[in-house]
C-alpha cells in the first residue's frame, strides 16, 4: 500500500472539522474548538485519533525502540489542539502569531510527530523515518523538526519555556495562546514547580498546562515511585485554575480549553486523566509500555483492535482511510 | 592602575543595548542589584523579569523567549548560572543554539567571603563543554563592554564570566575586542603568557618584573576561550618555545586544558599553568590569591620554570 504525502493529508475532507472563516490571510487552520462538536466532527476526531494511534506504534515498531504507552495517552489532547483549539498554520510553522503547543514530556515525541504529520506539517512517510539515522524525526523532540517549538527530553524543562513563550506573546503584544503538555511523572521534578509559581506570579493567563494524568511513570506507578496526591490542590495551592477532565474525552477536552481560554488573571492546568498505552489491551496500564517498542506480532494485534484491516498493510495512511 | 567593577560596567551597557534593541529582554534571579542587572529593569520593566532564586526555571524560561525571537541576557552569580540549572542550559539552550547570553557574576576565588560555595572555579569547565556555546571571560571593564555588545549582536547562546570586586584596566582607549581571536598584549620571545581575567594584569605585571633579567615574554590574553584560537597558540608555541597559561579556574577544564589539548596536538613545547588545585576559603580576595597561587609572583616562577624546561 501506498502511503500518502502531507498534501494528501490536508485534503478538503479535513476541512470539514475547521472553521469556514478563516479570520487571516495568515491562518490556514483556526479554532473552533469553542462551538459544541456535531456528530459527524466528532466520529472524525475519533478517527483521526485511531489513525494517529496506529501510525505512532508503526514509528516505534520500525525503529524498535521508543515510548509507546505515554503516546497513547496523550492522543485526544494533541488531536484536540491540533485540529479544533490552535490557530497555526502547517505551511508556515513559524508564523509569530501562531498558537504555541510545546510538549514537555518529549519521549512522547511519537504522538505528536503522527499529529504533526497527519496535520501535514511533513510527509507522513517520515514517520518511518523515526530515531534512524539522517531523520529529522529524533528519539526525544528536537528543534529542526516542522512544528516542534523546543528541543526535550530531559524532564521538567517544558512548563518554564512556555512561560518564557508566553510572556514574550506579552511583551510583543501578540494574542497567541501557549499550551504545555506535561507526564504526571514529570511533576516529580522540581522545576515544574518553580515554573507554576512564576506563571502564577506573573499572572500568565495565556498558558494553559495539561498533564497527561495516566498514573504510570518509567519504573512503576506514580503513586509507588513518588504520590502526586493531593494533585489538583497542589496546582491549586500554587495559584493555578485546575479543570479535571477525561483525557480521552473530546468533548471534555475542548470545554476545558475553552474554560481555560476564558481565564483571566491566572494560568490553567488540565488535569487529563488518562490510560498509559490506551487502545491497546495488552499495553493499557502496563508499566512495562512506558519505553519499550511492540514487536511486530503485538503490532499486529495491537493494529487489530485499532481496527485496521490487515490488508491495508503496514504504512501511514490518511486519516479519512481509517475504518 | 585605574580599575572597573565589570560586572557594573555590563549593567551599563546593557542598559544602553536595552535602549537601542527593544527585541532584548533580561531575565534574573534575586540577584539584580549584585548583576547590576537591576538598571535595565529599572528603565524597561516590561522587558526585566525577576524569577528568584529558581535558576532552572530561569534558563528553560530564557529559552522560550528566545524560541520566539528574543535576544535574551539572563544574570546571576557563576556558581549558580552555570552548576545549578546546567541540564537546561544543555538541553535548552546549547543544543537547540538559543540565542541566549548568560552572563555571571562574582566567578573565581575573588568573590571572597562568602567562601567556596560562591566562589565558581569550575563554571568554565561545564561552559566550555557544551558544543556550540561561546565562551568569553573579559579582561577588564572595556573588554566586558564590547564583549556584551557582541553577544547581542552575534546569534547563538554565549557564556560570560565576570567578577565581584573591581580589577584593573589592561585595555587602551579604544581598543577592539575580536572575538576569538587571541590578543597579543605584551611582545616577547623568551615565554608566552596565556592569560584570562584577572589574571591578565598579573601577568603583565609578570611580565614587567622579568624584563630586567633579560626575560622577554609575551603576554596574550585569551578573552575567548570557545571557540578557541588554535592558531594563535600554536603561533605562540612555535615562537617563543614556552607556555605559561594563568587562570582564576581549577586546573582541570578551564584555559589550561584548552592550551594544553592544543600545543599537544600542534607544537608541544614545555607548559606551566598558574590555576587553582583545589578549593580555597572565606577572606579577602588578595589574601586568597597570594594563599593559592595565583599572583604576578607565582606567574613570574612559573615563567622561568618554563623557560628553564626548554632544550638547549
Ligand atoms: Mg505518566
Amino acid at each position: 500500500m501506498v502511503a500518502s504525502t502531507s498534501r494528501m493529508a490536508v485534503s478538503t475532507s479535513d476541512v470539514i472539522i475547521l472553521s469556514a472563516t478563516l479570520p487571516s490571510p495568515g491562518i490556514l487552520f483556526s479554532p473552533n474548538g469553542l462551538a459544541p462538536l456535531t456528530p459527524r466532527e466528532h466520529q472524525d476526531l475519533k478517527r483521526i485519533a485511531r489513525a494517529v494511534r496506529r501510525d505512532l506504534l508503526l514509528c516505534i515498531t520500525e525503529a524498535g525502540s521508543g515510548h509507546p504507552g505515554g503516546s497513547l495517552s496523550e492522543v485526544e489532547t494533541l488531536v484536540s489542539l491540533y485540529f479544533r483549539v490552535l490557530r497555526h498554520n502547517p505551511r508556515h510553522p513559524q508564523w509569530p502569531d501562531r498558537d504555541r503547543f510545546i510538549l514537555s514530556k518529549g519521549h512522547a515525541c511519537p504522538g505528536l510527530y503522527a499529529v504533526l504529520a497527519h496535520r501535514g506539517y511533513f510527509p507522513l512517510q517520515d514517520l518511518l523515518t523515526f530515531r534512524k539515522i539522517d531523520s529529522h524525526l529524533q528519539g526525544h523532540t528536537r528543534v529542526g523538526t516542522p512544528g516542534v517549538e523546543m528541543s526535550a527530553g530531559s524532564l521538567g524543562h517544558g512548563l518554564s519555556f512556555a512561560t518564557g513563550v508566553a510572556l514574550a506573546g506579552r511583551v510583543d503584544r501578540r494574542g497567541y495562546r501557549t499550551y504545555a503538555l506535561l507526564g504526571d511523572g514529570e511533576c516529580d521534578e522540581g522545576q515544574v514547580w518553580e515554573a507554576a509559581m512564576s506563571a502564577a506570579h506573573y499572572k500568565v493567563d495565556t498558558l494553559t498546562a495539561i498533564v497527561d494524568r495516566n498514573r504510570i511513570q518509567n519504573d512503576r506507578f506514580t503513586s509507588e515511585v513518588m504520590e502526586l496526591e493531593p494533585f489538583a490542590a497542589k496546582w491549586k495551592a500554587f495559584g493555578w485554575r485546575v479543570l479535571t477532565v477525561n483525557g480521552h474525552s473530546f468533548p471534555q477536552l475542548l470545554n476545558a480549553f475553552a474554560r481555560a481560554q476564558a481565564t483571566q488573571g491566572r494560568p490553567t492546568v488540565i488535569i487529563a486523566n488518562t490510560i498509559k498505552g490506551k487502545g491497546v489491551s495488552f499495553m493499557e496500564n502496563n508499566p512495562d509500555f512506558h519505553g519499550k517498542a511492540p514487536t511486530k506480532a503485538q503490532l499486529e494485534q495491537a493494529l487489530r483492535e485499532l481496527g485496521v484491516a490487515a490488508e491495508e498493510g503496514y504504512q501511514p495512511l490518511t486519516w479519512e482511510r481509517m475504518p | 592602575m585605574t580599575t572597573a567593577v565589570t560586572r557594573e560596567v555590563f549593567g551599563q551597557t546593557l542598559l544602553e543595548l536595552g535602549s537601542q534593541d527593544p527585541k532584548i529582554v533580561v531575565l534574573g534571579g534575586d540577584l539584580n542589584k549584585s548583576t547590576f542587572a537591576y538598571r535595565f529593569g529599572q528603565q524597561f520593566p516590561d522587558r526585566f523579569f525577576d524569577l528568584g532564586p529558581a535558576e532552572q526555571n530561569m534558563m528553560s524560561m530564557a529559552a522560550g523567549f528566545a524560541s520566539c525571537g528574543k535576544t535574551v541576557f539572563v544574570s546571576t552569580f557563576a556558581v549558580f548560572g552555570t552548576g545549578r540549572p546546567f541540564d537546561q542550559i544543555r538541553v535548552g539552550i546549547a543544543q537547540p543554539r538559543a540565542n541566549v547570553k548568560i552572563v555571571c557574576t562574582h566567578a573565581g576565588i575573588v568573590t571572597g567571603e562568602d567562601g567556596i560555595s560562591a566562589q565558581g572555579i569550575e563554571d568554565l569547565a561545564l561552559m566550555g563543554a557544551l558544543p556550540g556555546l561561546t565562551v568569553i571571560v573579559p579582561a577588564d571593564g572595556p573588554e566586558t563592554d564590547q564583549a556584551a555588545r557582541v553577544a547581542a549582536r552575534e546569534p547563538g547562546p554565549f557564556y560570560i564570566r565576570l567578577s565581584r570586586p573591581a580589577t584593573p584596566i589592561v585595555h587602551q582607549p579604544g581598543f577592539t575586542f575580536r572575538l576569538g581571536k587571541a590578543e597579543t598584549l605584551r611582545e616577547g620571545n623568551d615565554v608566552a603568557i596565556i592569560a584570562c581575567g584577572i589574571m591578565v594584569p598579573a601577568a603583565l605585571q609578570a611580565a614587567e618584573r622579568l624584563a630586567p633579567q633579560g626575560i622577554q615574554c609575551r603576554v596574550i590574553n585569551m578573552a575567548t576561550l570557545q571557540p578557541l584560537d588554535e592558531q594563535g597558540i600554536a603561533q605562540a608555541a612555535a615562537e617563543t618555545g614556552a607556555i605559561v597559561t594563568a587562570e582564576e579556574h581549577y586546573r582541570h577544564g578551564g584555559l589550561g586544558s584548552l592550551v594544553a589539548q592544543t600545543i599537544g596536538r600542534t607544537l608541544p613545547v614545555p607548559m606551566e599553568s598558574v590555576a587553582l588545585d583545589r578549593y580555597a576559603e572565606s577572606g579577602k580576595p588578595e589574601l586568597l590569591l597570594a594563599k593559592y597561587g595565583l599572583t604576578a609572583a607565582d606567574v613570574e616562577k612559573a615563567a622561568v620554570r618554563a623557560i628553564g624546561r626548554k632544550r638547549r
